[in-house]
Formats: structure tokens, sequence, C-alpha cells
């Protein structure tokens, strides 16, 4: 049985929101049954962000989170506030970038990716989220990188569909990441 | 279209709607139903129809009071709050008789509360809310693609019996997204509507009002709704039955925390503890036979009523129920969910205190 | 025998339940003749709202809705905006208008509804007997300003129609009395600009019409004629507040 559900979180306008629509995209053209929640209110000005996508291969009881299988973090505050609802065995995945302290826990696999100063070696601060969506698929296998490619073609607008290939080297870069590690 | 797209449970209503031949739509912005108005904004004039941000809920409620009059098929969303604000109209609509369909995306209360999800509008939906002897039809669907299908039959059984139905959802299922399966085409019923106001010309003058200041003219009146009423809930209460032939402990729960349920049927199940569900789909009319029925059945111990209040539809189980079996209750306030640990340590509770 | 009056065929045969002395009929009967006259009766959709008036949908012969308090506006925008070619025209008094019923007519207007609006001010709420209006006059005594309305407890009448003519969206705004021949005349030709502003699509018009109560205010109604022009004209000077130069 497949059953995966994600934490994304950071600052409001890192992208979060829209990374974990990418990771349900991705899911969904696999067939698969996905849900996508929003933190949302007052917060989404301007603070914290964070969403819960649950990827399953069957019909979805609570899209709310209790027990994360994989937390992405792109600040320290979220880590902070997050790690703890990871499962034992699960992932913790950080833009180290941006977060400068490592994960409290022992129990978890840890992964710490430039996701960041990848994307600004690649020219485009958006493809921060993709690296580590990237890491995300390798390290989970919730989504094939096909599955991604086919998405942005639904999801981009044809005028930016120029910037697929970028976006895929960038998901590739993530994927390496979790490889070397 | 054979393709299930990924789409907030805000903006398929307000997609249903508008395939479902609503082209009035009037509103007021409140947390978290929003994406409706800003979905209706986007679309509705391109799709011919009107959409007005109207200064408040009370006038929403009373311009799609106006739609409805003139024949043309309305709704209105909003929030607890705001939704509080349209009971006058809600009594107004029932009593004049008039087709129209209103969401609420129900937020933690009382008072302006929090904008999480709850539902804390139980009583206020399924009991009345405004003044006088009333139902409206209220559906909870529990998922996004439930939110489609269900908000499209609103528009349809607001026509077919000229009456007021509500989409009670709540702040996840407005904020979630999920993938929704569109059809080509929308099963509307179209009706002729006679009664509605469109100039006279070439018949007689058309009224539409409330008011009977006769007593037994208002008696009959009522009369001829309580009929109406009795009609709908004999052929229009919708429940879902899961696992409850065997089941010892039949859960009762209805929209996000059906959803909830769900999971933790499987997980007790695996533990060895048979567990079903009845999931009303109508909140009134009320699936009170199904509960009642079960309720006789010897191999179930007990029912456990969950809820995202303080305890409402309980009241509506334990009439059903009427003694025969012991009812338990859990529910969350404040915008909380339950976790489904929660949930089957109280099952497993449960089961122990009704084979002792 | 030679016909020499006859009553408008845009009012019911039923009899109005109006006190003697109530203005109200005159003003149902010159509306009536102007949708007659114009011959848009048969495309008008009225709306009635709550106080004395609450169920004059018995009494115009056209489609009629009736509104909860206050809410006319609103439903008549609901109307319009399915039949934005029907003539749309609600009737209120002046709490339902001005007291509970302000924030819809204020919007009402803001968004130029192309309706109109015929509200009926005599200073005082008739249906549940004599309470003060918003409109009621400084010193007026009334069921619930029984030593006369004091400005410093229930502070100062609201001229309504002056106020509605800030707005942009609103194009035709005149207030008349209903006091004699001469100025019921003047009435039903302000009604009839009105229907015609609307017909033109120009957006929204109001008719304030000054009435008399003869009941509530405990007068004749030839007492009443006199109290009006000598104390509410005063404070609501009758004349046109927006559209005067409108050509229609």
């Amino acid at each position: 049985m497949i059953d995966y559900s994600i934490i994304l979180a950071g600052f409001g306008g890192q992208g979060v929101l829209s990374a974990g629509k990418m990771a349900a995209e991705a899911a969904l053209i696999e067939g698969k049954e996905v849900s996508w929640f929003p933190s949302y209110g007052p917060e989404m000005r301007g603070g914290t962000a964070n969403c819960s996508v649950v990827i399953s291969d069957q019909v979805i009881g609570s899209p709310v989170i209790n027990d994360a299988d994989v937390l992405i973090a792109l600040n320290r505050p979220s880590l902070e506030k997050f790690q703890s609802q990871v499962k034992p065995g699960g992932i913790i995945i950080i833009d180290s970038s941006l977060v400068k302290i490592e994960t409290s826990r022992q129990d978890v696999r840890f992964l710490p990716i430039p996701s960041s100063e990848i994307a600004n070696e690649l020219g485009n601060m958006t493809y921060a989220t993709v690296v580590l969506l990237g890491c995300l698929s390798a390290a989970s296998g919730c989504f094939k990188r096909e599955a991604f490619e086919k998405a942005l073609y639904d999801v981009l607008p044809e005028r930016r569909h120029h910037m697929i290939p970028s976006n895929l080297q960038a998901f590739d870069r993530g994927v390496n990441m979790v490889v070397t590690q | 279209m054979t393709k299930r797209i990924l789409m907030k449970g805000n903006e398929v209503i307000a997609e249903a709607a508008i395939r479902a031949g609503c082209r009035y739509y009037f509103g007021y912005p409140i947390t978290p139903q929003t994406e409706i108005m800003h979905y209706m904004a986007l679309t509705m004039n391109k799709a011919g129809g009107t959409f007005v941000q109207a200064e408040s809920e009370v006038a929403a409620i009373n311009m799609v009071y106006g739609a409805s009059a003139a024949g043309g098929r309305t709704m209105t969303s909003s929030s607890s709050p705001g939704i509080s604000l349209k009971q006058e109209g809600f009594s107004y609509i029932a009593g004049a008789e008039l087709p129209a369909v209103v969401v609420n995306i129900v937020r933690a209360g009382p008072g302006l509360g929090g904008i999480l999800p709850a539902q804390g509008d139980y009583f206020q939906a399924t009991k009345g809310g405004g003044h006088g002897d009333y139902r409206n039809i209220v559906i909870a669907p529990a998922s996004i693609q439930e939110l489609y299908e269900m908000t499209v039959e609103a528009f349809n059984l607001a026509d077919e019996y000229r009456m007021l139905v509500m989409i009670l959802g709540d702040g996840t299922l407005g904020q979630m997204m999920e993938p929704v399966l569109f059809r080509d085409e929308e099963p509307i019923v179209e009706s002729t509507k006679e009664w509605a106001l469109t100039g006279h010309k070439g018949r007689d003058h058309n009224t539409i009002q409330s008011i009977y200041i006769n007593p037994d003219e208002l008696e009959a009146k009522n009369n001829e709704l309580q009929a109406k009423y009795r009609a709908i809930e004999v052929k229009e209460t919708r429940f879902e039955a899961l696992d409850t032939e065997d089941a010892e402990i039949v859960i009762v729960a209805f929209g996000t925390c059906s959803r909830i349920c769900r999971n933790v049927i499987r997980q007790a199940r695996d533990q060895g503890v048979k567990v079903g569900m009845i999931r009303p789909i109508t909140l009134w009319p009320y699936p009170t036979e199904v509960l009642s029925e079960l309720a006789k059945s010897d191999t179930l111990k007990a029912f456990l009523d969950v809820e995202l209040n303080a305890g409402q539809m309980i009241e509506d189980v334990k009439l059903a129920v009427n003694g025969a079996k012991p009812v338990y209750f859990h529910g969350r306030t404040g915008g909380n969910l339950p976790s489904q640990k929660e949930i089957l340590d109280l099952i497993m509770n449960i089961h122990k205190e009704v084979n002792q | 025998m030679a016909i020499v009056f006859e009553k408008t065929k845009g009012l019911t045969d039923k009899p109005f339940h109006y006190c003697p002395g109530c203005t109200h009929g005159i003003i149902h009967r010159i509306i009536a003749e102007v949708l007659c006259e114009q011959d848009i009766l048969e495309n008008t959709i009225g709306v009635s709202s709550v106080g004395c008036t609450y169920n004059n949908y018995e009494y115009f012969a056209c489609d009629m809705v009736q509104a909860a308090h206050g809410r006319a506006p609103a439903v008549a925008t609901g109307v319009k905006r399915v039949h934005p070619g029907n003539t749309v025209f609600t009737y209120q008094g002046d709490g339902d208008l001005a007291s509970i019923g302000m924030a819809e007519i204020v919007h009402a207007a803001a968004r130029g509804e192309n309706i109109t609006v015929f509200f009926v001010n005599n200073a005082v709420y008739g249906m549940t007997s004599g309470q003060m209006a918003p409109t009621s006059l400084l010193g007026q005594v009334t069921t619930t300003s029984p030593f006369g309305r004091d400005s410093a407890v229930q502070g100062y009448p609201i001229n309504v129609s002056e106020m509605l003519a800030t707005l942009t969206g609103a194009k035709y705004i005149e207030r008349v009395m209903i006091s004699d021949f001469k100025n019921i005349q003047a009435a039903k030709r302000a009604v009839a600009k009105a229907f015609r502003v609307q017909k033109q699509g120009l957006g929204f018009s109001m008719v304030e019409f000054l009435s008399t109560c003869p009941t509530n205010w405990g007068k004749s109604p030839v007492e009443s004629i006199d109290w009006l022009k000598q104390n509410m004209v005063p404070q609501y000077p009758i004349g046109v507040f927006k559209g005067k130069d409108l050509e229609v």
C-alpha cells in the first residue's frame, strides 16, 4: 500500500504551497489519490506558510496530517515546529542554504540540501523548491520524474513551457543530491 | 472529459454552480469560502450571468431572494458568522417557497471564533436558524468530487421543491485540493417556474410573498409546507453505510469527520474490532430510519458519534437509537480535527466497555 | 352615460386598507397611472416592503414581490439583474428605507442599480403605531419620543435625498409633497421622469414623497397637510437634488 503524507513548510512567498501542489499533480498523473491542504488565514500574508500533501493508492481520509512521512522545511521555524510530527523512520529535507541547524531527531533520514544555492547557480530562485521536489521524489518514491515532467506541461501555461528543461535540470540536481548522500 | 483535475473545494463549488446553470451569484467576503467569490467574479460574466459583491450578507441573501423570485437560478455562499446574518433571508425564502442554493463553509465559533474547520453550525443548519416552522434541505459532502456533484444536484432539488438547499461544508473541504472528474453534460432538470415574476404580459400578474395576516390562511400555508417536508423526508434522505453488517460499533459522522473515521475503521478492523459507519449525506432530512434499524441488531453494541463540535448531531442519533444502545461521543472544537489515533483509542475503550 | 372618470388599470379592485386621510392611496394611484400612461405596466415588477404598505402587492396590478424589512433595494437588485429589460421599482417607508434598510439603499444607489425607488417620508413609523423614525423632526412627539425628539438623546433627522444625491450612481433624485393638487401633479411628473430614467438605462432614480400620517400624528387630514407644509418642508425642502438637467 502506498500512503505518503508530506508536510511542506516555509515563509510565505517561498513557494511551498505551489511546490506541494506540483507534488500532488505529479502523483495524480501516476493515477494515485491525492489531497492538498494549505494553512490559510492571516499567516498567509508574509508569515509562515505550509501545506499537507497526501499521496495514496486508496481513498484519502484526512487531508490534515498528524504523522508525516516527509517534512520539507524551507526555514528554521518550520523545521523546529514540524520535526516532531515526522514518523520514526521518516524523512526530513531542509534547504540547508537557509536552515543553518540540524534536526534534533535521530530516528529519521535527514537530508540537508543547499537548494537555494543550487537555484541561484541555475539563475532562478524559484527553482529552490523544484530541487527539493527532486529530492522528495528520489528519497521517497512518491512520484517519478516522468510524472513531474508531465505535470509541468499540465500546470504551466504554454508561454512558460520553455522553462520546463531548466525545471527538470533543477529537479535532477535534487535527485542527485539524494543519490550522493 | 475523462481527466481528473486537481482543484480547490471552493473553486469546485463555483464551477459546479455555473455548470448547473446558476447565473446569479451574490456574495460577501469571508474566510474560508472567499475563493467561491473569486471564481464567480472571474467566470460568471463569461458564462452570461451576473456576479454582485453585495454590501453585506444580509443584502446578498435578499438579492438571491429577488433573483429567485424573478425565476433565476441563483446562489450565495458564506461561512458561519455570515450565515448567521443570512438567517432572516432563509426564513423568507422558506415562507415564499423560492428555490435557492446556499453554501456554508463552516468555521469555528461561536462569535467571530476562528477561521479553521468546524461543524458547529449543525443545529443552525438543520433546526431552523431563522424564525418560524421551516426546513432547508442540508447536504454534507465529504470530498471534492461530492462537492461538485452535490452542488449540481442542489440546484435541481431547490427548483423541484421550491426551497433552500444548503451545502454544508467546512474549512477543510473548502480549502483542500483533490482530484475532480467533471461530466461532459450536467443532469440539469429545467422547471417552468410559472410562478416567477417576469412582467405579466399575456397572463394574470404574479405575487410572491411570505405574509398571511389571516391565521387560517397562514395555518393552511404551514400545513402545506409541512406536507412538502414530510414528502422530502421519504424521498430525499441520503446516507452511506460502510461495513455496518457485522459491526459491533457503528460510527456516525458526516463531512470531514467521516473521512477521518473511514481510515479509523480500517485500522480498527486490522486490530480485530468490527467497526462500521453511517455517514449521513443529507443532514436534513436525517437518516433516522437506518440508525433505528441498526440499533435493533444483536451484533451492534454501541454507536460512536464523532463531530467537529461539542455534540450537536448526537441529538438526532439519540432520537433515532431511542435508548436501544449506548451512544458515545467524541468532538473537537476551535478548528482542531481529531486524529485517527484519538478516535481509534476511544473505539478500543468502548469495545472493552461494551464487552465486559 | 359618458364615463367622466375611470380608475387606473394599474391598480387592482381590492379596496385600500389605509387610514382615512393617509396619502399612500394617492401615491399608489399616481405610480399606477404613470405605469399605464408609459405602457410599461405589463413589464413591471414591483417590490413591496415592510410597514403600512407591506401588502401593496395586492393593489398594484403588476408582478410584485414582498421583501423583508429594509431589504427592498437588495431584492430589486436581484430582480433587475435577472430581468434588466423590465421596469423594477421599490416602495418603501422612512423606517424601512432610512433606518433598517439604510445600507441597502445607499449601496443600491452607489452601484447605480437601474431601479426606481419610491420613498414615502411621513416622519413616523405608521404600522407599528407611531414610533420615532429617522426622519422624525426635532421636537416631534412620537410614542418613543414622548417628550419630543431631543437631539442630545435621539440625534437629528436624516435628509435622505440630499445624502443619496452625493453618490455618482444616483442619477435622478427629487423630493415632492403630497399636499395639494398642484404638488400631486408635480409628484406625478417626478414619477414619470424616474421611470424614464430607468427605461433609458441611466441608473438609480428615487422620488421622495413628503407624506402625512393623520392617525399617528393625532391630527385631522386637513391639519396634517398644514403640519406637513409648516414643519416638514423647512427640514425637507422639495426640489430636484440630482438630475435636474437630465433630458429624458
